[in-house]
């Protein structure tokens, strides 16, 4: 019987046992090259899901109309004026808002299985983290183009050009890149997508809307001014509607290198920490 | 005797969630170039020894040696020698095969262009040449498993941890997961797999050890465990179903063991000691004129093992309240 069986099997044993026997062993990745690979990953899944760029587009559009339209006569006077001192601050909420997708992401990885292969294999662990961020840059980039084109055809001229843009673009995405270790540490803390998702709203919402994005702060109640003043995203707006007006200061843009440092020194070595002891006890 | 290290070493392995005792002190030795088959039925702990092993678990106290390097203290080290494919998937679901094999290359260290061909010839390897620019999401569950495995082998491991390699999958898929299982330990890789299934390690195993509700209970090669139960099984078919109780009467007295009358009305069993006393008590049925037409002496099943060492049948859930005694 066992004769007239058909060989079941696809897998080819000569080639199988080639492919094992094979003894190429290369050394480790350096800590760049791991980094990169993972932020192609990141890219590949963008390409693969291209769904996921739906809120990268779809809601900067969302957020320029509304705050224009909506509240711009009501709080600047007339739309034209105001849409000067907004695009800047809706430039980089739009961003810092969707960099709270980063925690949602990594836990989602998490709850897979590929992350017990990343974490049994001999690279620098680090990589995962800023490769997936690095890959986020994309996304970023995308989110703030839609900003400013759309801001454009609304009427936004900038005085600082498009040297002051590409200046912001890059200075909200070393911000956004900061900012991520913080919603990395939610990833890791919280049990699911879902509550990560949750909670990284809560933070998300006043995080952005405590700050000097729509209103002068001066007309704000004291205690709230002292909040505003020390949200990290405020000094990036002050920094951005300098650099797209072409008035930025070197204080302006140290505070938000500041910020930035300070974010990276507190929830990097956190996140780090939670990764390298999620699972293993 | 003192050089030759084993390919794992592992005693007094504990663990506890809470106060849940997940492992009670397991003990395990795999040789070099074996396979060693953990046995258990589900919740005895076979992944979470399994990960222990792969460094993705710490556990409580015990020590785990690979090649005699603790694994514990140096887990980089163990890296570097062992592999593992988890019990669910360690794939990325929305990239293609060949991008799943290439990222895991290249994150042990391959350049672009010597990813891209390592994970070309294990593709063609695992017969997924086909599917290699597919989204994983769209495997099935036989070619899922193979590329899982496919990942553990892009450098090949000195020594391979497979948790249930095949369960879930539909017998052909089992059959090819058994064939690439083969050949990796022909090629001297050491590998330990967990099981559910007592056929899958009689298959398999060079030595199996199985466990329950955390502790080793057994520990040998299929044989040695058959052994422990009995020699083996006598089975008879009788010509005329008639004659049954007769034989059964014969039969006891020569074996000294209960008999067991099989459903089908001319069948008989025992489980004997000495092989023997069987033909003994053959040749004293053909004196009585009672015919058979089938007679075998076979090993028990790992089924009846299990029920012997644990009281419990594998496909229950009950503990048993007996026992105890002795
Ligand atoms: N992270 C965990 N927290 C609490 N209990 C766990 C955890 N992981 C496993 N267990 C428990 O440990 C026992 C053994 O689990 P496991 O090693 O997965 O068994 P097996 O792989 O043999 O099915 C089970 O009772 C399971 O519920
Ligand atoms: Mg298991």
């Amino acid at each position: 019987m066992a004769a007239t069986q058909p060989n079941l099997t696809s897998v080819d044993q000569a080639t199988l046992r080639s492919a094992v026997s094979s003894s190429s062993r290369p050394g480790r990745p350096g800590p760049l090259d791991a980094s990169v690979t993972m932020a192609w990953r990141a890219l590949l899944k963008i390409k693969h899901v291209p769904m996921q760029l739906f809120d990268v587009t779809l809601f900067p559009i969302m957020m320029t109309l509304m705050f224009t339209f909506l509240f711009g006569g009501a709080l600047a006077g007339s739309v034209g004026e105001y849409v000067q001192f907004l695009i800047p601050g809706i430039f980089v909420m739009t961003i810092a808002m969707i960099t709270m997708y980063t925690g949602h992401a990594l836990n989602t990885d998490i709850a897979k299985g590929i992350f017990d292969r990343f974490r049994s294999l001999p690279f620098w662990r680090p990589a995962v983290l800023v490769g997936m961020l690095l890959g986020d840059m994309v996304r970023y980039t995308l989110a703030g183009m839609v900003v400013i084109v759309l801001g454009f055809i609304i009427g936004f001229r900038p005085d600082g050009g498009v040297i002051g843009v590409l200046l912001s673009l890059i200075l909200v995405l070393i911000f956004a890149f900061s900012l991520s270790w913080a919603w990395t540490v939610l990833g890791l803390l919280l049990p699911t997508p879902e509550s990560t998702m949750m909670v990284s709203s809560m933070v998300s919402f006043p995080l952005t809307f405590a700050t000097n994005i729509y209103v002068d702060p001066a007309t704000m109640p004291e205690w709230l001014q002292v909040v505003v003043n020390l949200n990290p995203i405020t000094h990036v707006v002050t920094a951005v509607r300098g650099l797209m007006s072409g008035t930025a200061t070197a204080d302006q843009i140290g505070l938000v290198f500041l910020s930035c440092a300070v974010l990276i020194a507190i929830f990097a070595p956190l996140t780090m920490y939670l990764y390298s002891n999620k699972g293993s006890r | 005797m003192t050089a030759v290290k084993h390919a794992i070493d592992v005693k007094g392995l504990r663990k506890s969630y809470g106060k849940t005792e997940v492992l009670k002190g397991i003990d395990l030795e795999v040789k070099r170039g074996s396979l060693v088959a953990l046995l258990g039925p589900n919740g005895a702990g076979k992944t979470t020894t399994i990960r222990i092993l792969a460094t993705l678990l710490k556990p409580d106290s015990g020590s785990v040696q690979i090649f005699g390097q603790d694994v514990v203290k140096e887990p980089d080290a163990a890296r570097q020698r062992v592999s593992l494919t988890g019990q669910f998937a360690s794939v990325d679901e929305d990239l293609t095969g060949l991008e799943n094999l290439m990222l895991v290359a290249r994150l042990l260290g391959f350049s672009w262009k010597q990813a891209k061909t390592r994970s070309t010839e294990l593709l063609a390897a695992f017969g997924l040449t086909e599917a290699a620019d597919r989204q994983v999401k769209k495997y099935s569950g036989g070619m899922r498993r193979r590329l899982d495995i496919a990942a553990s082998i892009v450098i090949s491991p000195e020594i391979l941890f497979l948790d249930e390699p095949t369960t879930g999958l539909d017998p052909r898929s089992r059959r090819q997961v058994w064939d690439i299982v083969r050949t990796l330990l022909q090629t001297g890789t050491t590998i330990l797999l967990t099981t559910q299934y007592l056929e899958e390690a009689d298959q398999l195993a060079d030595r199996i050890v199985v466990i329950d509700h955390g502790a080793v209970i057994a520990d040998g090669t299929s044989g040695e465990l058959k052994k422990s139960v009995g020699s083996g099984t006598v089975r008879l078919r009788l010509q005329q179903a008639e004659q049954r109780p007769e034989a059964e009467q014969i039969l006891a007295r020569a074996l000294g063991v209960p008999i067991h009358l099989e459903k089908d009305q001319t069948s008989l069993s025992a489980q004997i000691s000495d092989p023997d006393l069987a033909s003994a008590a053959l040749s004293l049925l053909v004196d009585a004129g009672i015919a058979f037409t089938d007679f075998s002496l076979g090993q028990p099943s790992l089924d009846e093992v299990f029920l012997a060492l644990t009281g419990e049948s594998l496909d229950e859930e009950e503990t048993s309240t007996e026992q105890e005694i002795a």
